[in-house]
């Protein structure tokens, strides 16, 4: 026993292409304690704590555990030296039973070799008794619901044995019960001398858990704190206190009249919900991940069709069965995740650009024309600034700005009535997101009504003319281009609904 | 999608100057799939030209390409379902089954045109099957087409009872037998379809689709492509012209056989893959295809010639297609580090 703190990190940087996702970053945790650490989405808190489990390797800084220099190669590295770390993503595997699960790899032996079922089982069970989870160990994990995939997931690092804990949203798809239960596990392993990081948006959590809490800001340390010495508010003015800088421009669209009109009478979760967009009007949506944002997109565009899910677009009735139909009538989503559902990595920028709208490059025969389809790209890569040097290159060769250009490119040659950009600016560096910016503002002032869906709430005020706040699958607050700031939306978005309505202009 | 990387220089390079022009042609003509398979082959041939002058004779070439041609009008199907990143391993029982039935329905007194419509009609329900099932249900290309595969053939054996059916008319074998200025009708046929097929899968807006679909599945959903009634289609492609593969077949030999078409799937596949398309969907042209199943036809041929021992044929097959894959495989890996 040395010291009074068992891990230290002495200026820990990290970048990304284009973002320096974690800025100088010094952080210390003692012994036996909770330290929480708040920020917002993108902040770098998911990046800090890929660091301490071995995912990432800082590109400069120290790392001291027990004092004494180190550096974690991978994940096993980390698992080594006695860091456990429950992601955010669960990385349970589906098809195997929950003990092997938690043992996953390292299951009890018998002399042969073979794995000792039993005793496998047994262990399983003791851990699962400190949750009074009844399942058994032989179940699959697969049937198991998100809430119990979670608790297994961190029964697996409290399996480990581990001196430090690193929690990322633990508490996400608990519920309350189980939140006590989780707690009454970090209590009781806290008084055994293991450490926490404790990664939460939930503020109540962190003032019922934690010790100390760190602020992070855009990858820097805003500030660090005995739980005694700070409230809710002054937390989260540290977690947002910044200026605006003027990337976002100004608007330059005429706001018109409402012609698009959402109404959901009742989803998976039974709630009730509408939505109103004008001419030119940018309309944020806010909320946290997990709020339900892309599900209400992809319902409107038919992509998970909801059979409750009425759309009036200038004055006709629709209900989207697939995205077709909504491209037919000018209803267009740009999907979050360009990679897997928005872009053909493998084949080119021009064909990228026409997937949407082949029909426009072909003749009464049913032949299309490359040639137009060829300037119809080149004409794309002008306007929208796309930095490449042919149009034929591949999409996946190009960099994560340029990606979701083309991706913009794409979907507004679609010639679209309403535009729903989800995370438009995700993995995109600086110098690119102001252009993405200042195209949205273009799209506005031609007419189309934009909405906007994004987790940075810098985004959201810099570019709305009105926000909804989303939580719960529910719009929980809206406001006014004016009377939004930053801390209202995330007191909306976390729940603190109290506060929200007290700060709110109206309650939806 | 290299396919539509057009020879003549596109837009994006007219600001270059001729000389780069031209060498930018040349590279670009030289890395299509095609160009490189159609070098092999002309090479081949060459090389037998000289060594055993019989291989550059009419009635070789002519044996040589009759059996490419059925090959090609089921790999027709297949480079479709390739692109679009599927693939069907019940066609070699469908192209039995379907000759078995125009066979059959012929005998018991059918005339040929209506006997041809029933075994087309029982090659598009087998892959309209196929599709429903991988496309509505889910379940994955593998397993629906492998079970398809035996279910079909072992329709074949009950309703045939194992035998062969034979005695059809002269003017159905007409259609297998016959030729139009000395070269044998399916040559022609299949010459034909394989230069529509290429121009449709190159150049119309529904074949091109596919590509899409193959690049990436759920990005082509959203942009507005129906890809269940795509899949759908496709696979009912492949079993009609698989069927009228299987006719044609019928038409020559005179006969309906029952093993008729065994091992054909790994075959074409094979031709497919080694004219350019991949397993992953995307990628793929007919005339690579075609190029593909004329490389295999001649490879073999020439080990005929040779003297051969022709239990080595199968081995040679196996081995140009890991081979082609192979040499794919690096010249990809290479244009990624570029």
């Amino acid at each position: 026993m040395s010291g009074e703190h068992i891990l230290e990190l002495r200026g820990i940087t990290k970048d990304f292409p284009g973002v320096r996702a974690v800025n100088k970053v010094d952080l210390d945790l003692r012994r036996g304690e909770v330290h929480a650490v708040v920020g917002e989405n993108g902040a770098g808190k998911s990046t800090l704590m890929n660091i301490l489990g071995g995912v990432l390797q800082p590109d400069s800084g120290d790392l001291f555990l027990d004092s004494r220099p180190i550096r974690f190669v991978d994940v096993a590295d980390a698992g080594r030296n006695g860091i456990a770390v429950v992601f955010q993503e669960l990385s349970l595997v589906p098809s195997l039973s929950v003990a092997e699960n938690i043992y996953f790899n390292r299951q009890p032996t018998d002399r042969i070799g073979f794995v000792a079922s039993r005793k496998l089982h047994k262990a399983t069970r003791q851990l699962l008794s400190l949750f009074k989870l009844q399942v058994s160990p032989a179940r699959a994990v697969a049937e198991l619901s998100m809430a119990h995939r979670q608790i297994i997931e961190v029964l697996k690092a409290i399996s480990l044995r581990p001196r430090i804990l690193i929690l990322d949203e633990p508490t996400s798809s608990l519920s309350a019960t189980e939140i006590d239960r989780l707690f009454d596990n970090i209590s009781r392993l806290k008084s055994e001398g293991v450490s926490f990081i404790y990664i939460s948006h939930h503020l109540p959590e962190i003032f019922r858990i934690a010790d100390r809490v760190t602020v992070l800001r855009d990858g820097k340390i805003a500030g660090t704190f005995g739980i005694g010495e700070v409230d809710e508010e002054s937390l989260v003015k540290r977690m947002v206190g910044r200026e605006l800088t003027n990337m976002y421009g100004k608007r330059i669209s005429q706001i018109g009249e409402t012609y698009f009109q959402v109404e959901r009478s009742g989803g998976e979760t039974k709630t009730p919900l509408c939505l109103a967009l004008h001419k030119g009007e940018i309309l944020g949506i806010a909320g946290l991940i997990g709020s339900g944002r892309s599900e209400l997109a992809m319902e409107i565009v038919g992509i998970t069709p909801n059979r409750q899910c009425n759309i009036l677009l200038n004055n006709e009735q629709f209900r989207f069965r697939y995205p077709a139909e909504s491209i037919e009538q000018g209803v267009v989503y740009l999907t979050e995740n360009r990679k897997e559902l928005g872009l053909y990595l493998a084949m080119s920028v021009q064909d990228n650009c026409v997937a949407p709208t082949l029909r426009r490059y072909t003749n009464r025969l049913g032949f299309i024309s490359d040639r137009q389809i060829g300037s119809a790209a080149l004409d794309a890569r002008h306007r929208f600034n796309i930095a490449t040097p042919s149009v034929r290159k591949l999409v996946g060769q190009l960099s994560g700005g340029n990606q979701q250009k083309v991706l913009l490119a794409m979907w507004t040659g679609a010639r679209p009535k309403v535009l729903i950009v989800d995370e438009p600016t995700r993995g995109v560096d600086v110098g690119a997101k102001s252009e993405i910016y200042r195209m949205l503002r273009d799209l506005a002032a031609s007419g189309i009504g934009i909405i906007m869906i994004s987790s940075e709430l810098q985004e959201v005020l810099g570019m709305s003319d009105r926000i909804l706040v989303m939580r719960n699958h529910q719009f929980v607050a809206e406001f006014n281009r004016e009377e939004a700031t930053e801390e209202k939306a995330i007191l909306a978005a976390t729940g603190l609904a109290e506060r929200a309505k007290k700060l709110s202009g109206q309650e939806l | 999608m290299k396919t539509e990387v057009e020879p003549k220089g596109g837009p994006a390079l007219q600001s270059q100057q001729p000389s780069q022009l031209m060498l930018e042609r040349l590279r670009r003509l030289t890395s299509f799939r095609e160009f490189m398979i159609m070098a092999i082959v002309i090479a081949g041939c060459l090389a037998m030209w000289i060594t055993t002058p019989i291989f550059m004779t009419f009635g070789n070439w002519s044996a040589l390409l009759l059996q490419v041609s059925i090959e090609c009008i089921v790999a027709i199907g297949m480079t479709i379902l390739l692109v679009a990143g599927g693939f069907d391993l019940s066609v070699g029982s469908t192209f039995a089954f379907a000759g078995a039935m125009t066979a059959m329905t012929m005998s018991s007194g059918l005339p040929p045109w209506a006997a041809l419509l029933v075994g087309l009609a029982a090659g598009a329900v087998i892959g309209f099957c196929n599709g429903f099932i991988i496309a509505k249900i889910g379940i994955n290309p593998f397993v629906t087409t492998l079970a398809m595969m035996s279910m079909v053939r072992g329709m074949l054996l009950v309703i045939t009872r194992g035998r062969n059916i034979s005695g059809l008319p002269e003017s159905f074998r007409m259609i297998g037998q016959g030729n139009v200025h000395g070269v044998q009708n399916p040559i022609w046929i299949a010459l034909l379809m394989v230069l529509v097929g290429d121009i449709l899968l190159r150049k119309s807006r529904f074949f091109r689709q596919n590509y899409y679909l193959g690049g990436n599945e759920r990005a082509a959903m959203l942009s507005g492509i129906r890809i269940d009634r795509l899949k759908i289609f496709n696979y009912s492609l492949t079993g009609l012209l698989a069927a009228f593969a299987g006719i044609i077949m019928t038409a020559r030999l005179g006969a309906a056989s029952v093993t008729a078409g065994t091992g054909l799937e790994l075959k074409v596949i094979s031709a497919v893959i080694i004219g350019g398309a991949s397993l992953k969907g995307g990628e793929g042209t007919i005339l690579g295809s075609f190029l593909g199943s004329l490389l295999m036809g001649i490879l073999v041929g020439a080990l005929t010639i040779l003297g051969v021992d022709v239990y080595w044929n199968t081995f040679v097959i196996g081995a140009t297609l890991l081979l082609a894959v192979l040499i794919d495989t690096f010249g990809r890996s290479r244009r990624k580090l570029q």
